[in-house]
């Protein structure tokens, strides 16, 4: 049985079902980050003892580029596949899927300079939001990874026998990749500039 | 998304292009900001009027909803109400517990 809404819209929404899918598990997770951003804040204006140690902020600006550039290598791909151009789309989703590694080596790298300074979650309330809250993005990060890999392989074999689902599934990829981007675009200057 | 020509959608890639450069060119000034020395409040909300342009421009042109369906905007209008129900009621509670 063929599964209705996967390419043409629905009718009531107007939208085909994955893409009202993505939506509502976007709006879960602003829930989700926005109640860790809601703690971050409380703990801030409420701690006498408030500290905050120095981080590395050239490593997370270069992160900050490093996250934008995959943004746009994502949106490319997507767009490449409208323009039925699949090699393109290789390429751009590599390109994004690399920019993410990158990405996470860049985190690992950080994590193992605040370790060596003996900064842990348990040092004091700045360290246990900032691990909680990157490491909770970083996950979010690595989930992302592993969808752009099966869509960029396996997953890819869809485009010869069903393009238009195939580029809806990118499409809501990209969608969750952005969201993943701007998270990072307001975790950036709260727990490294402020 | 509606579908559109191939001239559209190349017409769309340029425009994500002159997109990362202005993110990136905004995250130059946020850094920037940052060794201003200003104080607290402005340095906050300066900070994060710069994080909302940058947020702005990755949704409305990245994710597309500068032409989105209305049932889209529908959930977005409740998921801000409750995102700024979230990070205002317990800060407010605590403030106004610190004023009494």
């Amino acid at each position: 049985m063929e599964i209705p809404y996967n390419v043409e819209e629905r009718p009531d929404t107007g939208l085909y079902n994955g893409k009202l899918g993505i939506w509502l598990f976007l709006a879960s997770e602003v829930m989700l980050f926005g109640g860790l951003f809601s703690s971050y804040i409380l703990l801030r204006t409420g701690d006498p003892n408030w500290f905050k140690p120095e981080l590395s902020v050239p490593m997370a600006t270069l992160n900050t580029m490093v996250l934008i550039s995959s943004s746009v290598t994502m949106v490319m791909a997507w767009a490449s596949l409208r323009l039925q151009d699949f090699k393109k789309f290789r390429l751009f989703s590599a390109a994004t899927f690399l920019l993410a590694c990158a990405f996470m080596v860049i985190k690992g790298f950080e994590y193992n300079t605040e370790f060596s300074h003996h900064l842990y979650p348990s040092s004091n309330n700045f360290m246990a939001t900032y691990f909680t809250m990157t490491g909770l993005h970083g996950l979010h990060v690595l989930g992302g990874m592993v969808v752009i890999a099966y869509l960029w392989g396996p997953g890819s074999r869809m485009w010869k026998t069903e393009p238009e689902r195939f580029t809806n599934r990118v499409e809501i990829t990209g969608l969750y990749w952005h969201f993943v981007d701007l998270v990072w675009i307001f975790l950036f200057p709260a727990l490294y500039l402020l | 998304m509606t579908a559109h020509s191939p001239e559209d959608i190349r017409k769309e890639t340029r425009v994500y292009i002159f997109v990362f450069i202005a993110l990136a060119a905004l995250t130059v000034v946020t850094v920037g900001i940052s060794y201003l020395d200003l104080s607290t409040g402005p340095a906050v909300a300066l900070a994060l009027f710069v994080a909302l342009i940058k947020g702005s421009l990755v949704a409305a042109f990245f994710m597309h909803l500068l032409s989105e369906r209305k049932l889209i905007y529908a959930v977005l209008v409740f998921t801000v109400f409750f995102f700024l129900a979230l990070i205002f009621l317990p800060l407010g509670s605590f403030l106004n517990q610190v004023a009494g």
